[in-house]
């Protein structure tokens, strides 16, 4: 289903750079029943404890994946990675970078200045702005270490997948 | 001195064009020409400079050894004077020759400094680079109230910067509002009200006719006065009335010049192997559909970015850019993209909702259900994802009444459209 090629884009980096074969995580919408177990396992994973209880009681670290529903519709979107990423490209204190290799674009939150810029050009609205702390929160991250990420593992009825992309 | 790539402007467009050549070009020799000597830092944090403490290590945006990492021979200090495009030079001031393959002119923009009377004299400052924030911090102990000349986004960042301080400033605006160019009268009007809470004055509809000395010496500044007659006393005048692109060092029967370097979707100029991007650019507009000067951070590195890529070869269009600022000035986030107070002529449709009280304000202009331009204030969340769809041209008949609402995003959008999205890498 998804092992077509995407289409090039115009600002795309040369071959070279993109590195070896990247994995994505995609959300298959037919398949979402808006469990919301994702979130969930998204919390539990990025908090210290990794302790769903104690993830949820005490520390309640925002979610990096949220699900959207309306109506019989639902599915869970967060940081897509991109190959051209505006937030990358756009941000003025250089807090969002892409790692040349794997691909995984990071936000460095000690260098965020809270411009919203990246705000403005996520196309998917996976950046949330967080307006007291002046923070962009914390985005996904492809639960870096994991060999799948949380979101995926935990989803029930497989609406998240871990695929790889074409380089 | 011989080099492949010589790139004038170590700034926004000179870090992508780097980045983009060593995705392509490994060993390729780079000079970047800068005539700043400090390393490369980013523009738009000069305002957090000089409001949090001078600390440069927080206003980089790329690694200190950026240019070494990418084998970049650096020519820090150096001012070009002109550019030989028959002999493919670039002179320094110095008198050096340094010949090129490719040449990236991204020498950005000036300031404007009007021709009024008592513009020369010591305290009266720009506001574009590390120099000036280094050169108002200098003189920032001695004062107490600024005149802030320019009510667009340089001006009301810097005020917000000085008021931070706990100084005194005025704004000066020759409009009738703040930030007339990127924003509404509503849009202003909320922004102006939050600015004003700071205990920033604004002055509009005047503009500065004189910059006066002081009493017991001419040649400090002790005032200004407006086109009025009134007179305002001040310590220090700020100019931020705009910015010019950079290019005399092009010459016009060499280079096609309009307002700033004309170049095509490829960021090439009309000179063999010369390109130009950021302020001294006119590029391509997507809301405008048309070529324009938009000095803009990002823009700026965009464009360098494809300039890069197509000066090693891979040949690469630019998407466009237009309008597009977001800002976070006393807490108040405001996002602004396209057109955004068209013309009342009945081609544009206006979807809109304000709370004064709540402080947000949304504004979604049409043309044919083709979003052309919005103003989001307070709520700013999913902002990107109408970005995208005036970026991409999408007809938004279908969804078009749930654009307005705080949590629009990718559910609202057609089913087929949503999928593509989900798809997309």
């Amino acid at each position: 289903m998804f092992s077509k090629r995407p289409p090039e884009n115009p600002l795309c980096r040369h071959a070279s750079e993109r590195g070896p074969i990247l994995k994505r995580i995609y959300t298959i919408q037919d398949h979402c029943i808006g469990c919301r177990l994702c979130e969930v396992h998204c919390i539990t994973q990025n908090s210290t404890t990794k302790d769903i209880v104690k993830a949820h009681r005490k520390e309640v670290p925002s979610s990096r994946v949220r699900v959207q529903e309306q109506g019989p519709v639902s599915f869970a979107v967060q940081c897509r990675h991109c190959n051209e990423p505006m937030c990358v490209y756009s941000c003025l204190s250089g807090a969002m970078s892409r790692d040349p290799v794997s691909g995984i674009v990071t936000h460095d939150k000690e260098r965020c200045i809270g411009c919203w810029t990246c705000v403005m050009v996520c196309p998917f609205g996976a950046i949330t702005p967080d307006l007291v702390q002046r923070k962009v929160v914390s985005k996904c991250d492809l639960c870096n270490g994991l060999e799948t990420p949380a979101c995926v593992q935990n989803c029930p009825n497989r609406a998240l997948v871990f695929q790889e992309v074409c380089p | 001195m011989n080099f492949k790539y010589v790139i004038i402007g170590g700034s926004a467009g000179g870090i992508g064009a780097v980045e983009a050549i060593r995705g392509i070009d490994k060993t390729g020799s780079i000079a970047v020409i800068s005539e700043e000597s400090a390393p490369q830092y980013s523009k738009p944090m000069i305002s957090k400079y000089v409001s949090d403490g001078a600390k440069f290590e927080e206003i980089i945006d790329r690694p200190f050894k950026f240019w070494e990492e990418n084998s970049v021979s650096l020519l820090s200090g150096k001012r070009v004077i002109r550019v030989d495009i028959p002999t493919k030079e670039v002179i320094l001031e110095d008198n050096t020759k340094i010949s090129f393959e490719k040449l990236l002119i991204t020498t950005g923009g000036r300031p404007i400094i009007p021709k009024i009377e008592g513009a020369d004299k010591r305290e009266v400052h720009t506001f574009t680079s590390l120099i000036d924030a280094k050169r108002l911090l200098e003189k920032l102990p001695e004062v107490a109230h600024v005149v802030v000349v320019g009510g667009g986004l340089i001006g009301v960042s810097l005020a917000e910067a000085l008021v931070k301080l706990r100084k005194n400033v005025t704004i000066v605006e020759l409009k009738d509002r703040v930030l007339s160019l990127i924003l509404d009268a509503e849009g202003s009007s909320l922004v102006a009200q939050a600015v004003e809470q700071a205990g920033i004055k604004i002055i509009t509809g005047h503009s500065m006719a004189k910059i006066l000395g002081r009493k017991d010496s001419e040649a400090t500044v002790g005032g200004i006065t407006l086109d009025d007659g009134t007179e305002l006393r001040c310590d220090l005048v700020v100019l931020a009335i705009g910015v010019t692109p950079r290019i005399e060092m092009v010459n016009p029967s060499q280079i096609k010049i309009n307002r700033g370097v004309v170049v095509d979707r490829f960021m090439a100029t009309s000179a063999p192997d010369v390109y130009a991007c950021g302020d001294a650019a006119e590029a391509f507009d997507f809301t405008w559909e048309d070529f324009r000067l938009l000095p803009l951070w990002p823009l700026a590195y965009i464009g360098g970015r494809i300039a890069g890529s197509n000066m090693a070869g891979v040949k690469t269009e630019y998407p466009g850019g237009t309008q597009m600022s977001a800002l976070n000035y006393f807490d108040l986030p405001v996002i602004s993209v396209g057109v955004v107070s068209p013309a009342e002529n009945g081609t544009y449709e206006i979807l809109l909702t304000l709370d004064q009280e709540k402080r947000t304000y949304r504004k979604i202009v049409l043309r044919d259900n083709l979003i052309k331009g919005m103003i989001l204030i307070g709520k700013i969340d999913n902002a990107g994802v109408i970005f995208d769809l005036l970026k991409n041209k999408i007809n938004v008949a279908e969804f078009k009444d749930k654009i307005l609402s705080d949590d629009f995003g990718l559910v609202h959008l057609t089913d087929p459209l949503r999928q593509e999205m989900l798809r997309r890498n």
